[in-house]
């Protein structure tokens, strides 16, 4: 129970809520999860937090949420960033062989790898991700592990997700205010797409979008590694907003209109269709014309898609997606949402689905807390390569070293 | 072609306005030639010459010779002097040849002796048989400096001082125009057909039916008075983007200074002509685009339709200037006495004289002038108004989304543009 190693949690500090999720990671090393604590998130806006005391508040009422539903003590997290100073781009490293034999060694391997994370940022961006691609070796494509193969020239593509320092580092210094460690910041849209595509998935090619309260994420996977992602400053808080503009009403209500009666298409029977909206008394205050409504709603989503197609279009990364689009977050809840993507993208559209993973059947079935679940699932898949490695004096020797950073 | 439009307007209008186009001087002569075709039908051509050969080879109506026994058939040799005083004895001459007109335009090359000369009498003879008079000068190349260019602006500045409106074209912008491999007939007639371009433009104002009319006193009112050069200019575009291609072309050109003209005129006079096509779209965008390049111009804008331009849309812009001071030193020796009050009286800046102005005309320029001061003041005082206040509601104060210069904040269906109703 103390400081169980197959215990790993991921906490998303999201623009509408703050989900932490509890996962356990069973003996094959498949993730369970355990349980789940959520929170409505104030001061966050578009994934960022604007108000540390608020949203610590809230950070620590979902820790401890999830900390009673697991029953387990949580000490560290994965946390999730987001934002829309975050981006992601493609570099690539070169390395020439120089051994006599031309024979690839590790070191060589670690060479290129060396040079391709080697990139030119602003000085004021780190690196989120810089995740490995292909190896090249002469030119030739789709070298998986290039070790032992003969070449003169060995090159690598990385994809690398980089963001703003110090944005990055609000959110990890609130976590670390709750006297909880982060083991590692992951990019959203990465751990949806971990979520909710199967590795046959990744490998024909695949696009997760995860339209949030306050940002928009998406990764594409082609080949089996990820090839693009990227960050809008954009989710269902425009949404909410737009229709509180269109047809003035307050925010609050706005989004109970968008949860209640809208759609991402404009229905066949919503023309000419009133809803009618009473206070508190029952007593009618307008009416509201559903088209409307159901338009806005659309228009705005349309954007959203629109963006980010044209987004990959620019890379060509949409021919790559023979498996196609899938949705998460919580506007994938919008009804007809998929219909409007596949308008836009052409393609097959389905809203993401857990399947990866057991556990709580609530959890899993909702759009929501996928990111989350990616988050743990990528504390999963990180603790293995590892776990192989820990021995016991390393394992005594992190937990005497916890004690020693907490007290 | 605009024969037609001509004598529909004639049919209509009993007050059509009999024109004479006088050419003066060798270059006057080939460019009223040049104008005496079918488009300029219903003027009255005449020219007037020393030279009797270039009068021979004219197809105008009336010819008028100057000789005296002085010249021994050689022409004025190019001295205005000479030119002036052959004009003033023959004044009855020129008087009469602009008897009966309402409009005489004067058309001439200045520099030689003939075009600086004689214009000047002339103008003040069209003047005193009742006649609006405006000239349409060319000034010399840049290769023809020294003497000629002096006794050019010397006949510029006496013809302002005398006619109701000077447009000038100085050859040496015109050059600007012409490739540099043109050879020089070839230039000569480009640009002469600068200037019957302009001529073409005020001819139009004067006979076109315009929808949007700019009356001819207006027009008066605008040229008369601004004792410094009117800088004009005439283009035509085709096409879907017409409007836009034609502010262009108007922009870049050279007889407005890449538009500089505008910034500095202080009146300017836009006449847009266009087919049946037509749009107001296009003559709003024309005019907010001439407008955008104004600096304290006060426009007189018109529109007209020409049937027989399809798909296709001219404009004639005149940007006039103020007087500058220096109008004062350049005195041109006046060899007639009875032209001296009057042009000193124009060169204070007084209300004119002039026959063709009525009361409510001369208040009007008197206040226009006394009025531009505090135009001036007001304009720089105004604010820049925000074009479209659009709550961005709760992402009011945080950091907008910007994507390929769209405020993605906004709400979409307002960007777009989709009515809701």
């Amino acid at each position: 129970m103390f400081d169980d190693p197959n215990i790993i949690v991921g906490l998303e500090i999201g623009t509408s809520k703050i989900c932490a999720v509890v996962g356990e990671v069973g003996a094959e090393g498949a993730l369970n999860v355990i349980g789940i604590g959520q929170s409505p998130a104030r001061g966050v806006r578009k994934g960022e937090i604007v108000d540390a005391t608020q949203a610590e508040e809230c950070v620590r009422n979902a820790i401890v949420e999830a900390e009673q539903m697991a029953d387990v003590e949580i000490r560290d997290v994965y946390l999730g960033v987001t934002g829309g100073h975050l981006r992601g781009f493609n570099n690539r490293g070169v390395h020439p062989v120089v051994s006599a034999d031309r024979e690839i060694s590790a070191d060589d391997v670690q060479d290129v790898i060396k040079n391709a994370k080697a990139i030119n940022l602003p000085a004021q961006n780190t690196v989120v991700h810089a995740v490995r691609q292909h190896f090249f070796v002469d030119g030739q494509d789709g070298v998986t592990n290039p070790v032992g193969m003969l070449g003169a020239r060995l090159e690598v593509e990385m994809h690398v997700v980089h963001g703003i320092t110090n944005r990055l580092q609000n959110s990890i210094r609130l976590v670390k205010g709750l006297q909880l460690e982060v083991d590692d910041i992951v990019f959203n849209g990465l751990a949806s797409s971990l979520a909710l595509l199967t590795c046959e998935q990744k490998e024909l090619g695949a696009l997760v979008i995860d339209i949030g309260g306050g940002t928009t994420d998406y990764a594409v996977y082609a080949n089996g590694v990820i090839r693009n992602t990227g960050a809008l400053a954009l989710g269902g808080d425009h949404v909410s907003n737009d229709l509180g503009h269109g047809l003035k009403v307050p925010l609050s209500r706005a989004e109970k209109l968008k949860k209640e009666s809208g759609s991402a298409v404009v229905e066949e029977n919503a023309k000419g269709r009133t809803l009618t909206i009473t206070n508190e008394l029952g007593l009618p205050l307008r009416v509201v014309n559903v088209e409307h409504l159901q338009r806005i709603m659309s228009l705005r989503l349309e954007e959203i898609f629109e963006i980010v197609a044209q987004d990959l279009e620019q890379d060509g990364a949409l021919d790559y997606l023979r498996a196609g689009v899938f949705l998460s977050g919580g506007c994938a809840r919008i009804p007809h949402v998929a219909k409007l993507a596949e308008r836009v993208f052409q393609m097959q559209v389905s809203i993401g689905q857990t399947n990866s993973i057991s556990g709580l059947k609530s959890a899993l079935d909702q759009p929501e807390f996928n990111t989350a679940i990616g988050l743990a699932k990528f504390g999963s898949l990180k603790a293995r390569k590892q776990g192989g490695k820990s021995s016991l004096a390393s394992g005594i020797k992190g937990v005497i070293g916890k004690f020693i950073q907490r007290s | 072609m605009k024969t037609k439009g001509h004598e529909t307007v004639a049919a209509e209008n009993p007050r059509t306005r009999s024109i004479h186009v006088i050419g003066v001087g060798g270059a006057g002569v080939i460019l009223a030639d040049a104008m005496n075709s079918g488009e300029f039908a219903g003027a009255r051509f005449a020219v007037i010459d020393t030279d009797a050969q270039s009068l021979a080879a004219s197809s105008a109506a009336v010819k008028i010779h100057l000789e005296t026994k002085l010249l021994r058939g050689l022409g004025t040799g190019g001295d205005p002097e000479r030119g002036r005083a052959l004009a003033q004895e023959h004044f009855s001459v020129l008087q009469s040849a602009c008897e009966g007109a309402d409009v005489v335009f004067i058309v001439a090359g200045l520099g030689g002796g003939a075009g600086s000369g004689i214009t000047p009498v002339l103008a003040r003879a069209a003047r005193d048989a009742g006649a609006i008079v405006f000239a349409f000068v060319t000034l010399p190349f840049a290769a023809e400096f020294g003497r000629r260019e002096q006794q050019a602006r010397e006949g510029l500045e006496q013809l302002k001082a005398i006619a109701d409106g000077v447009i000038c074209l100085p050859n040496r912008k015109a050059v600007k125009m012409i490739d540099e491999n043109t050879p020089i007939l070839e230039t000569f007639r480009i640009s002469g057909g600068l200037l019957i371009e302009g001529v073409r433009g005020v001819w139009q104002l004067l006979v076109r039916p315009g929808l949007i009319q700019i009356h001819f006193e207006d027009f008066c009112a605008l040229v008369r008075d601004r004792h410094s050069e009117s800088a004009f200019a005439f283009v035509e575009a085709g096409g879907p983007s017409r409007s836009r291609d034609a502010v262009e072309k108007l922009l870049a050109h050279p007889l407005l200074d890449d538009g500089r003209a505008l910034a500095e005129a202080d009146a300017i006079l836009v006449s847009v002509t266009g087919g049946k096509d037509l749009t107001m779209a296009e003559v709003g965008r024309v005019m907010e685009q001439i407008g955008r390049h104004r600096n304290r111009a006060e426009i007189v804008m018109g529109a007209g339709i020409d049937p027989e331009m399809k798909n296709s849309l001219s404009i004639t812009l005149i940007a006039a200037k103020n007087a500058t001071p220096k109008v004062e030193q350049l005195d041109p020796d006046n060899a007639d006495g009875a032209e001296t009050p009057e042009s000193s009286r124009r060169r204070r800046g007084d209300a004119p004289s002039a026959p063709s102005l009525t009361l409510a005309q001369r208040e009007q320029l008197v206040a226009r002038h006394s009025g531009r001061g505090r135009r001036e003041k007001s304009k720089m005082l105004q604010t820049q108004l925000p074009l479209a206040i659009v709550s961005k509601g709760r992402f009011d104060k945080s950091e907008p989304t910007i994507h390929k210069g769209e405020d993605l904040d906004i709400p979409t269906y307002i960007r777009k543009g989709v009515p809701l109703n």
